[in-house]
């Protein structure tokens, strides 16, 4: 086991709510490719998976516990792609913090490709959130493109919230979701991008469960030159309800597309989506200056609001 | 002691330049509730704006307390006491009741202070701090919380734009005698842009503007009966017509 930095423990607790590196319940941090730490319980046990990089997480059926898998990155020039899969037991309650960190002070490229597998059983619960961010004097770029595929059983519960806090010069995100009957997933993601920033982010939940119901909530915030695109999917296979929602605040010189989609193979679907980009509205920074603000802080208030 | 002086502004529309206040002039003492009433696009809500900086005169003077405030920013007139209501609020996403009246009060407000806030303008606490104020609330939930915001900050000049607008009569009700009991402690100056019988009637001066000129003002019983008298043709004096009164 590594002993972590100073660098180390800012980034844990930027990325995983993780005070002075430290967590309750199982606990398996990544650093530069190798395990810093682990801990696994008597619900919750965390294996190296022989074949490939990446860990087995075994939840058992009616753990009611936390998991934090958060992933570092301090060497310039690091690339790795690692695979997590979760096996979520029935009845369990979790809440599963993960999340990806970089600090490059390099002028090489550092990056972090990863896929996280959820097999959620029947009933359970699962919370499952991630941030990944980036910094670093270096003119090395930061890149992640993290990849997360979820089959929910019947009456499973999915809650995703992903965030992009700054840092990241490129991501590529695909999420794939499939339902089971009476499952429900609800996605939240907020992405922030500058400078000359890249983010893409593909998305599909298939409800493929009699009463099974999908909610994706995406709200991002494009500044200076950055590009985002977002392409989120519902497909509606059965009776069911999926709900899509973009909504993007665009500054400076930046780009946003935003491309939602529906789609019912059921007579029973009932889908929904919306997408709206603009900039901030006038009307908003005035009222936060009647209240005392600056222009610049009513700004940033708002887009702190946004993206909470 | 808020004074405007000369107060002068324009609009240009393809080259032709319509006068939205002319050379509108007006005292108003401290403490004191002054409304602004009038016909539609009279220039009620032009002048209220100008006192808070939301829009700049082409010339003329606003001068609070003593200090000349034409050049200040909106933020600097807020951070002098100014506080203004918005006719129809903005709308946040991501921006929770609780979060906007501690912007207001400049501090994290405890529960009970924040609650007590929502209460005045009739709003049930519990029910709506950890709202967002998005579209998912109604125009009146909107224009109570803007009203509380208002509150939180504890002005010292407080000016309202139509704050009855979009209100059921029941929290109208609640508005109307919260507007009573800040006008009774004595210290804070109100002005209300109201065409509201009972808002009209709270007032210690009633100013009617129209076509960008105080073409009336007085106490309750003199300009509230003009007003209705207007309606029929029999009111006898109009404003500037007295003798001893400030031409606006």
């Amino acid at each position: 086991m590594a002993e972590l930095s100073k660098t180390d423990i800012a980034l844990l607790e930027k990325i995983a709510e993780m005070e002075n590196g430290l967590a309750t319940g199982a606990v398996n941090i990544r650093k530069d490719s190798g395990c810093a730490e682990r801990v696994s319980t008597e619900n919750i046990r965390i294996e190296s998976k022989t074949d490939k990089p990446g860990i087995d997480i075994f939840i058992a059926p009616g753990c009611k516990e936390s998991c934090h898998i958060p992933v570092i990155i301090t060497e310039s020039g690091l690339k790795e792609m690692v695979y997590n899969d979760f096996y979520v037991g029935e009845g369990a309650d979790v809440n599963i913090v993960a999340g990806c960190g970089i600090h490059n002070c390099g002028k090489d490229e550092s990056r972090h490709d990863g896929v996280h597998t959820f097999h959620i059983g029947k009933g359970a619960r699962v919370r499952y959130t991630e941030k990944h961010y980036g910094e670093g004097d270096g003119q090395g770029e930061n890149i992640m493109n993290p990849e997360t595929v979820a089959y929910l059983e019947e009456g499973a519960f999915l809650q995703m919230d992903t965030t992009q806090i700054a840092g990241i010069d490129s991501t590529q995100r695909k999420t794939t979701v499939v339902c089971g009957k009476g499952a429900e997933v609800v996605i939240t993601e907020r992405l922030l991008t500058h400078g000359k920033q890249r983010a893409d982010s593909l998305m599909e939940i298939d409800l493929d469960g009699e009463d099974s119901r999908g909610r994706v909530i995406s709200r991002s915030v494009a500044q200076d030159e950055s590009v985002q695109r977002f392409v989120p999917k519902v497909v509606g296979n059965a009776r069911c309800f999926g709900h899509v929602q973009c909504d993007s605040i665009i500054m400076g010189g930046a780009r946003i597309s935003s491309v939602p989609e529906i789609a019912a193979n059921c007579v029973d679907a009932q889908l929904i989506h919306e997408a709206a980009i603009g900039k901030i509205a006038g009307d908003q920074l005035l009222k936060l200056q009647t209240l005392g603000l600056t222009e610049e802080e009513a700004e940033d208030r708002i887009l702190k609001g946004f993206l909470a | 002691m808020l004074e405007l002086q000369n107060i002068c502004y324009s609009v240009r529309d393809g080259g032709e330049r319509t006068d939205i206040l002319r050379d509108l002039s007006i005292t108003i003492p401290d403490n004191s509730l002054t409304v602004f009433t009038g016909p539609n696009g009279g220039g009620k809500t032009t002048l209220a704006k100008t006192i808070m900086g939301l829009v700049r005169p082409d010339s003329g003077h606003v001068i609070w307390n003593g200090e000349d405030m034409t050049e200040l920013s909106i933020t600097e007139r807020a951070r002098r006491g100014i506080s203004y209501g918005f006719q129809q609020p903005p709308r946040f996403k991501g921006i929770r009741v609780r979060d906007l009246l501690n912007i207001a009060a400049g501090e994290p407000l405890p529960k009970a202070r924040a609650c007590a806030y929502l209460t005045q303008v009739g709003l049930c606490a519990n029910d709506y701090l950890d709202r967002e104020v998005d579209t998912s609330l109604s125009g009146g939930e909107v224009k109570r919380i803007e009203i509380a915001s208002i509150l939180a900050r504890q002005p010292r000049l407080m000016i309202l734009d139509e704050p009855e607008a979009g209100i059921d009569l029941w929290s109208f009700a609640r508005l109307t005698e919260t507007f009573q009991e800040i006008h009774r402690q004595q210290d804070c100056t109100m002005i209300i842009i109201s065409h509201q019988e009972r808002i009209i009637s709270l007032a210690d001066e009633i100013v009617v503007i129209d076509k960008g000129a105080i073409s009336r003002r007085g106490g309750r019983d003199e300009v509230f009966s003009c007003i209705v008298a207007d309606t029929t043709g029999a009111c006898p004096v109009a404003y500037g017509e007295k003798e001893g009164q400030n031409h606006g």
